[in-house]
């Protein structure tokens, strides 16, 4: 089998982390600790997916096999995913689903930022709109970080465990590999790991008004992004998120 | 039916006018700032639309209310495209549309992020209750003279 193209396994990554962190904060709809907090995560849900289906969509016309958006989102199994492990691992409490929202806002923040500058007009456009959604997302995220990490006993100890178990998963958006390496030298996307420094000065800030503590340590997992090694989590969110289209295959609304 | 030499761009526009915002029924998509281009060639009406929010679920009710709107108005052929450049911004709304906003007990947008008085009693005593609401597109505050709840619409 040929290697897929660098600028469609780009693509699945954008929206691939898009649309796993959209069906995760998803799971929050009518569970949700207070109304308006339900009310925020399936917005933001919202929003993630309607980002997907731009990734998707440009990814499937790249491809050019015939599949759409929904095809790539519904009909491909966990190896063939390309999003970053933090975004499949399940939500736990409310805390550690805005402290997981907030490490990749943080990051999507300065990274749409760059490719809004991208050479391919088609990315520097989906880049563009979703930035707009992502800017406001971190406002929230990186607030409520603030507040519950500065709150109670109990809600600054969450919160402190939260950044505990999901830090080894931060270390994955920067690293670049050969598809990175393809993008950059077309001008298609920077290298991950030039927003780096923008990204760690967003956590260090909030962190410090949130009285949370970095973990030592550089460890990270990865395989999400390459498809090599996906958690054993993703598998079982894809079975709920894709069963509909899988047993009824071609179903409409 | 109006024949088709009958239509021009400026007719058209006149027309969206009247298809309301199923979500915000006061206002029209043209207000809403949704509508990025009218286009006609011979038979066909072109309407290029953008997206408010990337994932707002009444972008496909838009579509099929314009198309309505205009089938009712003889239009045989419509063409409907998207497009996501310059990506929608509330600057787009018009000053009608904002005003019947206000009317209509939403506050409109306004830079500095939050409501500029309560659309009920016009107290500027208002606080953000959360940074979403009812649509992609609004966020709930109150009011702390008349207590009343009110819709946002977010500034983007």
């Amino acid at each position: 089998m040929q290697a897929p193209a660098p600028l469609f396994e780009f693509l699945l990554r954008q929206g691939d982390n898009a649309l796993v962190l959209g069906h995760r904060m998803s799971e929050w709809c009518g569970v949700g600790p207070a109304l308006e907090e339900d009310i925020a995560l399936a917005n933001t849900a919202l929003d993630l997916i309607g980002q997907t289906q731009l990734w998707l969509g440009y990814a499937a016309e790249v491809e050019d096999e015939g599949r759409s958006a929904d095809d790539l989102a519904y009909l491909r199994d966990p190896y063939d995913f390309r999003n970053l492990l933090l975004l499949e691992v399940p939500n736990q409490d409310f805390g550690r689903t805005l402290m997981r929202q907030f490490l990749f806002d943080a990051f999507q923040v300065p990274w749409l930022t760059a490719l809004g500058q991208s050479s391919d007009q088609r990315v520097a456009d989906i880049a563009a709109k979703s930035l707009k959604e992502a800017r406001y997302h971190l406002d929230r995220s990186a607030e409520t970080v603030i507040a519950l990490g500065d709150g109670t006993e109990e809600s600054h100890t969450r919160m402190q465990a939260a950044v505990d178990g999901l830090w080894a998963y931060t270390g994955e958006m920067f690293a670049d590999d050969e598809t990175d390496a393809a993008m950059s030298a077309e001008g298609i996307a920077p290298l991950l790991s030039s927003v780096r420094e923008a990204w760690r000065a967003t956590v260090d800030a909030t962190f410090s008004a949130a009285f949370l503590t970095q973990p030592e340590g550089s460890f990270a997992h990865s395989g999400g992004r390459t498809g090599a090694r996906h958690t054993e989590h993703l598998g079982h969110m894809l079975a709920t998120m894709q069963t509909l289209p899988r047993s009824h295959p071609g179903a409409v609304w | 039916m109006t024949p088709a030499t009958a239509i021009s761009e400026a007719k058209v526009w006149e027309w969206l006018e009247d298809v309301p915002d199923p979500e915000i029924p006061v206002i029209s998509v043209v207000d809403l700032g949704v509508i990025r281009g009218v286009a006609v060639d011979d038979q066909t009406v072109e309407v290029t639309i953008t997206p408010t929010y990337s994932g707002c679920p009444a972008m496909s009710v838009i579509s099929l209310d314009i198309e309505t709107a205009l089938a009712k108005r003889g239009v045989e052929q419509v063409r409907l495209k998207t497009q996501i450049a310059p990506p929608w911004t509330t600057d787009w709304l018009s000053e009608k549309g904002r005003a019947r906003l206000e009317t209509y007990g939403i506050a409109p947008p306004q830079e500095a992020g939050g409501p500029e008085r309560c659309p009920h009693c016009q107290s500027q005593q208002v606080e953000r209750v959360s940074q979403f609401g009812s649509t992609p597109c609004k966020a709930q505050w109150r009011c702390r003279d008349c207590l009343e709840p009110f819709d946002y619409f977010k500034c983007i």
